[in-house]
C-alpha cells in the first residue's frame, strides 16, 4: 500500500516532467491519447480486474460522455466544464439503471449483454443524425478553458489530460487498497463467501459498474474537448475490445498495469504504420502470446522475466 | 437462539428435506449428523440464506429470517463456513480476515477513494482487529502469505478466523474437520470450545463421530431428509434408530 503510493508519486513526477524531456512535438499528441486510454483502462480494470465482471461495451460509455459533452456545448452552448459533470451524471445514472438487471448475469452471459449494450449505443450515435450528426460526426466542439487559457495545443492538453488521468489513478489505487477494494476482490474470488461475510455483492457490482462508466464518461468528455471533432467510428465494438486488450496485457487488478497496457496499445500503432491494415493481426497475436506466457500481464510478467534472466546469468557466472 | 420449524426442500421431484424442526440453545455446541445424502448441507444452505426453502421457517433470536440473503444474516450476527473452504485465494491471509470486518465498518466508495480521515482510522481498526482473530486461531505468523498458497488445514483455520471477524453470535460450520489429520482435528476441537467460551453458539455438520461426541452439547440426527433423533451425545449413541440408520437394519 505504501509502496503503491511511493510508486505513484514517482510516476506522477515523471509524467509531469515528460514534456520537458521530449521537447513537445508529435509524441505529445500521442501521449495525450495514452492519458485518455489510461483513464479508460483503469475504469475497466476496476470492473474486470478487481470485481471480476466483464464489459464488452465500455466504448459505449466513453462515446456517451464524448457525445453528451459535444452536444451540450455545441447545440446547447453549455460551458465545457459544466457539460462534463452533467454528462458523467447522465452516464452514471444510465449505467446504474442498466447495471441492476444485467449484473445478475455471469460470465459469457454478462459479456453478451454488455456487448449488446455497446452495439446499441453505437447504433444510436449513427442513426440519430439530428442530434449527433450521424456517421459524418460532430464538429466544432469547444476546447476547455481555465482562467482565460484555452487548452488548444498538444502540450496544454497533455497537462490537462494527465492531471485527470493521474487523479483517476490515485483515486483507484486508494479504492483498491480499501475496505471496498477488498470486498470487490472478495466477490471476484468467491462471491458466496463474500456474501456470507456480509458483502452485498449485487449492490457492490452495480456501484463499481457505475463508477467505471462515470470515469469512462469523463474520459469521453475530455476526448471530445481536446479533439473538437468526434464520430461514431471511435466508439465502436473494436474499441471496446482494444480496451479489454489493454487491461489484460497490462495486468488484471493492477492500476499501473492499466497504464502499461494503454501505453503499449496506443504507441504500438505508431510503430506499425508500415503494416497499416494488418495491425489488428499484431494485436491478436500479442493478446494470444500474453495470455499464454504472461497471464499476469506486463506488470507482473516483466519483473518475473527479469528475475529469470538475472537468475540464469547468475548461474552462468557460478559455473 | 436458532429455531427451524417444518423446513421442507424439494429439488425438482426430489424431497431433500421433509418437515425438519429443532431448536438450538444459546451458548451450546450442536452437531448435525447423518449418513451421506441425509440433507445436512442442504439444511445449512437454507439456514444461511443460500437456498430458499420450499416451506418452513427459520427463526434467529426470535426473528423470522426465512429467505433473508446471506449478507443480511451476517448483519444479524450469523455466519457460516464451507465444507470446501471458500477462501479469497488472490488475497493475503490478513486481507481475508479484513473482509470479515465488512459489516463492522462503513466507509463507502467515495470515502475510500478520497482517503477521508475517518476511512483511514477505520482501516487501522480493521487491520488491528483482524490481526487479533489471526492470533486467536493461531495463524498470525501467516498474515502476509497469499491465502491461495496455504495448506488445507491452515486454510480451514483462516476461514474460521474470517468468520469470527464478522462478530457472530452464532456460527455454522460445514464439516470443519473434513480433510484434516488427527492432530489438526484435535486442535480444531480445542478451537471450537474456545469459540463457545466467547459466548458464540456453534452449529456444526460433521462426519467425524469422535469429534462430535467429544465437543457437542447436543446432537440432531438427520436421515433421508427427516429428523431421526435429537439429544445429548450419550442419548444419541444409545438410540436404536440411530444405530439402525448408520449400521443398517436387520429387518
Amino acid at each position: 500500500m505504501k509502496k503503491d503510493l511511493l510508486l505513484f508519486i514517482a510516476f506522477a513526477l515523471l509524467v509531469m516532467a515528460a514534456p520537458q524531456l521530449f521537447k513537445g512535438g508529435y509524441l505529445m499528441n500521442v501521449l495525450v491519447f495514452v492519458g485518455i486510454n489510461t483513464m479508460l483502462a483503469v475504469a475497466l480494470n476496476l470492473l474486470l480486474g478487481y470485481a471480476g465482471q466483464i464489459s464488452l461495451g465500455h466504448a459505449g460509455f466513453f462515446g456517451l460522455g464524448a457525445y453528451l459533452s459535444g452536444i451540450l456545448t455545441t447545440t446547447y452552448s453549455m460551458d465545457p466544464w459544466g457539460a462534463m459533470p452533467v454528462a458523467a451524471i447522465i452516464v452514471g445514472s444510465l449505467a446504474g439503471l442498466i447495471g441492476f438487471p444485467i449484473l445478475k448475469l455471469k460470465g459469457h452471459y454478462l459479456a453478451m449483454a454488455t456487448l449488446g449494450l455497446g452495439i446499441i449505443i453505437f447504433i444510436v450515435f449513427n442513426e440519430t443524425v439530428d442530434l449527433t450528426g450521424g456517421p459524418s460526426g460532430l464538429s466544432g466542439i469547444p476546447n476547455l478553458k481555465l482562467a482565460g487559457v484555452s487548452f488548444d495545443s498538444d502540450v496544454k492538453n497533455y497537462y490537462l489530460i494527465w492531471t485527470f488521468a493521474l487523479a483517476v489513478m490515485l483515486f483507484s489505487i486508494n479504492l483498491a487498497n480499501s475496505r471496498v477494494g477488498r470486498a470487490l476482490r472478495a466477490v471476484h474470488d468467491s462471491e458466496v463467501a463474500a456474501q456470507v461475510l456480509g458483502v452485498n455483492a449485487r449492490l457492490l457490482k452495480v456501484q463499481i459498474f457505475t463508477l467505471s462508466a462515470v470515469i469512462s464518461s469523463l474520459a469521453g468528455s475530455l476526448y471530445a474537448h481536446t479533439m473538437t471533432f468526434i464520430s461514431p467510428a471511435s466508439f465502436g465494438f473494436n474499441f471496446s475490445i482494444e480496451l479489454l486488450t489493454m487491461v489484460v496485457i497490462g495486468g488484471l487488478g493492477s492500476i499501473f498495469g492499466s497504464f502499461l497496457g494503454a501505453a503499449l496499445l496506443t504507441l504500438l500503432p505508431e510503430f506499425l504504420r508500415a503494416v497499416n491494415d494488418y495491425d489488428i493481426i499484431v494485436y491478436g497475436a500479442l493478446l494470444m502470446v500474453m495470455v499464454m506466457f504472461m497471464p499476469g500481464g506486463l506488470v507482473r510478467g516483466i519483473p518475473a522475466l527479469y528475475r529469470k534472466i538475472a537468475g540464469q546469468k547468475g548461474e552462468a557466472g557460478n559455473a | 437462539m436458532l429455531e427451524v420449524s417444518g423446513i421442507t426442500q424439494i429439488f425438482g421431484g426430489v424431497t431433500a428435506l421433509e418437515a425438519v424442526s429443532f431448536k438450538i440453545a444459546k451458548g451450546e455446541i450442536t452437531g448435525v449428523i447423518g449418513p451421506n445424502g441425509a440433507g445436512k448441507t442442504t439444511l445449512f444452505n437454507i439456514i444461511s440464506g443460500i437456498y430458499r426453502q420450499t416451506s418452513g421457517t427459520v427463526l434467529l433470536e426470535g426473528k423470522d429470517v426465512s429467505g433473508f440473503p446471506p449478507e443480511r444474516l451476517a448483519r444479524l450476527a450469523m455466519v457460516r463456513t464451507f465444507q470446501n473452504i471458500e477462501l479469497f485465494g488472490g488475497m493475503t491471509v490478513l486481507e481475508n480476515v479484513m473482509v470479515g470486518m465488512h459489516t463492522k465498518s462503513s466507509s463507502g466508495l467515495l470515502a475510500c477513494s478520497f482517503k477521508a480521515p475517518w476511512s483511514i482510522s477505520e482501516e487501522r481498526r480493521i487491520r488491528e482487529c483482524a490481526m487479533t482473530w489471526l492470533e486467536f486461531t493461531g495463524i498470525a505468523d501467516l498474515a502476509d502469505q497469499t491465502a491461495g498458497n496455504l495448506p488445507f488445514g491452515k486454510g480451514r483455520l483462516l476461514e474460521i478466523a474470517r468468520a469470527l471477524a464478522v462478530g457472530p453470535r452464532i456460527i455454522l460450520m460445514d464439516e470443519p474437520a473434513a480433510g484434516l489429520n488427527s492432530q489438526e482435528t484435535l486442535a480444531l476441537a480445542g478451537l471450537i470450545k474456545r469459540i463457545r467460551d466467547l459466548d458464540i453458539t456453534v452449529v456444526l455438520v460433521e462426519h467425524d463421530m469422535e469429534l462430535v461426541m467429544d465437543i457437542c452439547d447436543r446432537i440432531v440426527v438427520l436421515n433421508l431428509g427427516k429428523k431421526l433423533a435429537e439429544g445429548t451425545p450419550r442419548e444419541i449413541q444409545e438410540s436404536p434408530e440411530v444405530i439402525a440408520a448408520y449400521l443398517g437394519d436387520d429387518d
